[in-house]
């Protein structure tokens, strides 16, 4: 019985990466499953910080659009309709979000709504929203974790802030908006003595 | 020292005796000495906003005119060799002229480095330690600074002395001179091939990083010098009543032409390796020589520089021309032309554009820039001609200690110095 | 806000009738007509030769004559290196998307001259097709949108070598690398010749080449040294990774406006630095490597 060329290759690169010695000596990726319906850390979602897997990432409070946290407020009188349809509310929301099978409650708790769910059935606040994102963006993740991806602000030598990764990318369309740059500089032709025409 | 003191007073004397022609050229330079105060004084007034040196391009015409004349202070070793080596003698005559022109070329690249910085009043810091912080050995411009102070004391030291001699009639020392004359000769390769090493060990300018570009530096400064002394000594020749042989002439003609000739080859040796490697650097050649995206300012002038130097070599090259003094003086132009332009604007300009983020600014130097550079140049002419009013006549013989003053002091003239 | 002093109208026309006349004649003649502040800044040591009480004064007289022109009190800071420390930047061309907000943060955390316009740093955009090509590049693209498709920008300031060539080339030593690796300039030493703008291969340093005006109420008041502190005429300056944020801890005002978190700073000799996951995480390259200046300036692809 003979696999084909690339699935053996594939297979080899699968093994040698499983071998190679992790770079740097942090925990693992991702915190280990924790049991259906547990709330892994049970904080207000105004909460500024977070812990996962024993590190502090310092965020200011989740982006939300104003007035529809808590999501209780409305959900927890309404029913739960867990059909995919056109939505009534948050009309505002446009899904480009990964493949068109994307729906709110892989990312939003049906029963719990101000609780974000991980594929492990794990509930995360809002504020801990790196961990749900962390899911298919392991590397970013990762990166995010050490201070490579994102933008970090505070004291290189000791306390930073980290900004959620919905602080800059829109969860339901992530891409990075274009901005209008600044102006250019002025051409050295154009730097005059002043008074000179 | 009372002589000396009479040397100076006569000098001074000699200075402001002239005929018509003399004050109307010492006239001609105070008028651009004015010119080039009038433009300095908005310089200080506003800084050097009022050139066209901007980040892009910092250094320009004032730093590519103090390398031209730093090539033709230079080139009195082309006399002095043969001169003092060789003791051959038509030649022996000339060199204090060399000599004088040197210490006035210098006069004006100090000058032309003053109005390049931006804070003229602190030059005190490059002096050595404990005065300044003089950075040695690694800055060439602190060696530069030396090299070209060392070179003027250097000659200003010996044609005092060889006049001062003259003057009293005496032969000059050769305890005190020869030495000074020999070292004399590597100084001046060395005022050069520090001013070439000033842009040479600049990696951040690829069109400067050439190891071959101090030897181009002598061997442009080797025509350009020579090219002006070749007309001084005709024009002394015909009004100041001084003895020069045609053989000296020609003579230093003909070492123009071996000079060009290596000018040339190494020129042609740099653009064989531009051309034909073609790598990302080409750009700053292809500036010069064809322009770039369409800024191509710097061209006709390259050309122009380029004609200059064959025309001027092939002049100096055939025999018939050489000794021809009207194709003699069109050639000694075409190589002042040809030299002045290739130092003055087609070295430094093209080494900054595009500049190392890859920006093309378009350099041409502002009025300020040229006004400040004609009253350099006159500071520098008039300084020669001061000179030179006291050296010819101690030269030929008219203007010396006389035999009563010497004769009180005690000296024991020797007429073979006088003629 | 003219840090030179030149102010005073009778002095200015003395000092230009002065320049004129020369260096060697104006010293005298221009030492003895000056009041003393004048006097001590013509006099004054490089920095590095201060001793305590000289240092003292001079930071006195600067704070002095600073805040009286700004009408607000200015500080000038004298912070040195801290022990271990190398500092290192890394630039994530991958996300970088040319807003030149960075550099306008720069313009006012540094206190630049705005007319003339002096940018510490410079966005250059480049076209995708073609990869990192200088000679191709545009720092004056001016697009309603960055980025622009088909493009992706690298900006460009000092790349704080550890083989400066800059450092090598000036006659007075008034540039010089820190022991935490910042290169700085002592802007009261400096002579204006330009030779480290010859040698730099980052065009990073700039020139006054007029007075440099910054809007009063848009001075930073908290200066440092050899930073930020208002520069006169005909001196040179440069990034110094914001000397008097980074020296307190504090990240580069760069770093700190960056929308998408594509600038990086830290400690290199500490494992756990941000620019030393960089190093050992992401596929880097350094700028002009075959030069051998060895900038602690590190791009990197994020993605």
């Amino acid at each position: 019985m003979t696999l084909p060329r690339p699935l053996l290759l594939l297979v080899a690169a699968i093994i040698s990466l499983s071998c190679t010695p992790s770079v740097s000596s942090k925990p693992a990726l991702f915190p280990p499953p924790e049991g259906e319906g547990t709330l892994v850390a049970d904080k207000a979602p105004d909460a500024p910080r977070a812990d996962a897997g024993g590190e502090d990432f310092p965020v200011p409070p989740p982006p939300f659009t104003e007035g529809v946290f808590p999501c209780s407020d409305c959900h927890a009188s309404m029913e739960t309709d867990l059909t995919r349809r056109e939505l009534g509310m948050h009309d505002y929301i446009k899904l480009e979000h990964g493949p068109r099978e994307r729906w709110c409650f892989d990312c939003h708790n049906p029963t719990d709504r101000d609780k974000l769910r991980l594929a492990s059935g794990a509930l995360v606040p809002f504020s801990e929203s790196y961990r749900l994102c962390g899911q298919c963006h392991g590397d970013k993740y990762r990166d995010w974790r050490v201070g490579v991806h994102g933008k970090r602000t505070g004291f290189w030598n000791g306390k930073k802030q980290y900004l959620l990764c919905a602080h800059c990318h829109n969860p339901h369309s992530p891409h990075f908006r274009p901005l209008q740059p600044l102006p250019p500089p002025v051409a050295p032709a154009l730097i005059k003595a002043k008074g000179a025409e | 020292m009372r002589l000396f003191i009479d040397f100076l007073l006569g000098s001074a004397k000699q200075m402001l005796k002239g005929n018509r022609s003399y004050w109307g050229w010492v006239a001609f330079l105070l008028a651009c000495i004015a010119v080039g105060l009038v433009g300095y004084a908005s310089q200080a007034g506003s800084g050097l906003i009022v050139t066209s040196m901007r980040d892009q391009v910092s250094w320009a015409f004032y730093i590519g005119n103090f390398t031209f004349l730093v090539g033709v202070a230079a080139a009195a070793v082309v006399l002095v060799i043969p001169a003092y080596i060789y003791q051959w003698k038509p030649i022996k005559e000339i060199v204090i002229i060399g000599e004088l022109l040197a210490v006035s070329a210098i006069t004006m690249c100090l000058l032309l480095v003053m109005t390049d910085v931006g804070r003229p009043e602190r030059a005190w810091h490059m002096a050595p330690w404990p005065i300044g912080r003089w950075n040695a050995p690694s800055s060439l411009l602190a060696w530069d600074a030396l090299v070209l102070n060392l070179y003027f004391l250097l000659n200003f030291a010996i044609v005092t002395h060889l006049l001062f001699r003259a003057f009293t009639k005496r032969d000059y020392s050769h305890r005190f001179a020869t030495p000074l004359i020999l070292f004399s000769i590597p100084a001046a390769v060395s005022i050069h091939t520090v001013t070439a090493f000033l842009y040479n060990g600049l990696s951040a300018r690829p069109y400067w990083n050439s190891a071959i570009l101090a030897p181009r530096f002598l061997a442009s400064a080797f025509c350009s010098g020579p090219a002006i002394i070749l007309v001084v000594l005709q024009v002394l020749r015909r009004y100041a009543n001084l003895e020069i042989k045609n053989e000296a002439i020609w003579k230093i003609a003909e070492l123009m032409a071996y000079a060009m000739f290596l000018n040339l080859f190494l020129f042609g040796a740099e653009i064989f390796r531009e051309y034909y490697s073609a790598t990302e650097h080409l750009v700053f050649t292809q500036y010069v020589f064809t322009g770039v995206h369409g800024h191509d300012t710097l061209v006709p002038y390259a050309w122009a520089s380029l004609f200059c130097s064959v025309a001027a070599f092939i002049i100096f090259l055939v025999p018939k021309t050489r000794r021809n003094f009207v194709t003699l003086n069109f050639g000694a132009f075409l190589i002042y032309c040809g030299v002045y332009i290739e130092k003055g604007i087609a070295l430094v300009i093209p080494g900054f554009t595009p500049s190392t983020l890859g920006e093309i600014y378009e350099y041409f130097p502002s009025r300020t820039e040229v006004m400040v550079t004609i009253g350099v140049y006159g500071a520098g002419f008039l300084m020669f001609t001061l000179m030179l009013k006291v050296a010819i006549p101690i030269i030929n013989g008219s203007f010396h200690l006389d035999s009563r003053r010497a004769a009180e002091a005690g000296i024991v003239q020797d007429a073979a110095t006088s003629h | 806000m003219e840090p030179d002093p030149r102010d005073d109208p009778s002095e200015s026309s003395r000092r230009q009738f002065l320049k004129a006349v020369g260096v060697a004649a104006s010293a005298g003649a221009f030492l003895a007509g000056c009041d003393e502040a004048t006097r001590e800044a013509f006099f004054q040591k490089h920095f590095k030769e201060l001793d305590k009480d000289e240092l003292a004064k001079v930071i006195a007289r600067l704070e002095k004559d600073y805040s009286a022109k700004a009408g607000k009190p200015v500080t000038v800071d004298t912070t040195p290196a801290m022990d271990g420390v190398l500092f290192g930047y890394a630039l994530d061309l991958s996300r970088c998307i040319g807003c030149r907000r960075c550099v306008y943060a720069c313009v006012k955390e540094n206190n630049q001259s705005r007319d003339p316009q002096i940018h510490w740093i410079t966005v250059l955009e480049m076209k995708k097709e073609r990869g990192v090509d200088i000679f191709e590049s545009d720092p004056y693209y001016d697009s309603k949108e960055v980025p622009r498709p088909g493009h992706f920008y690298m900006p460009v300031q000092c790349q704080q070598c550890q083989n400066p060539p800059c450092v090598k080339t000036c006659p007075v030593q008034a540039t010089w690398q820190e022991p935490d690796g910042i290169v700085v300039v002592d802007y009261n030493w400096c002579i204006g010749c330009r030779c480290c703008m010859s040698a730099c291969p980052y065009g990073a340093r700039h020139f006054n080449w007029a007075d440099p005006s910054v809007p009063i109420d848009e001075l930073n008041p908290v200066t440092h040294y050899l930073g930020n502190r208002p520069r006169p005429r005909g001196v040179v300056e440069k990034c110094t990774f914001c000397v008097q944020r980074s020296r307190h801890g504090k990240y580069p005002a760069c770093v700190e406006i960056c929308p998408v978190g594509a600038r990086k700073f830290g400690n290199l000799l500490d494992p756990a630095s941000e620019v030393r996951e960089v190093i050992g995480g992401k596929r880097v390259f350094i700028l002009k490597e075959e030069l051998n200046t060895r900038p602690k300036f590190f791009y990197f692809y994020g993605v």
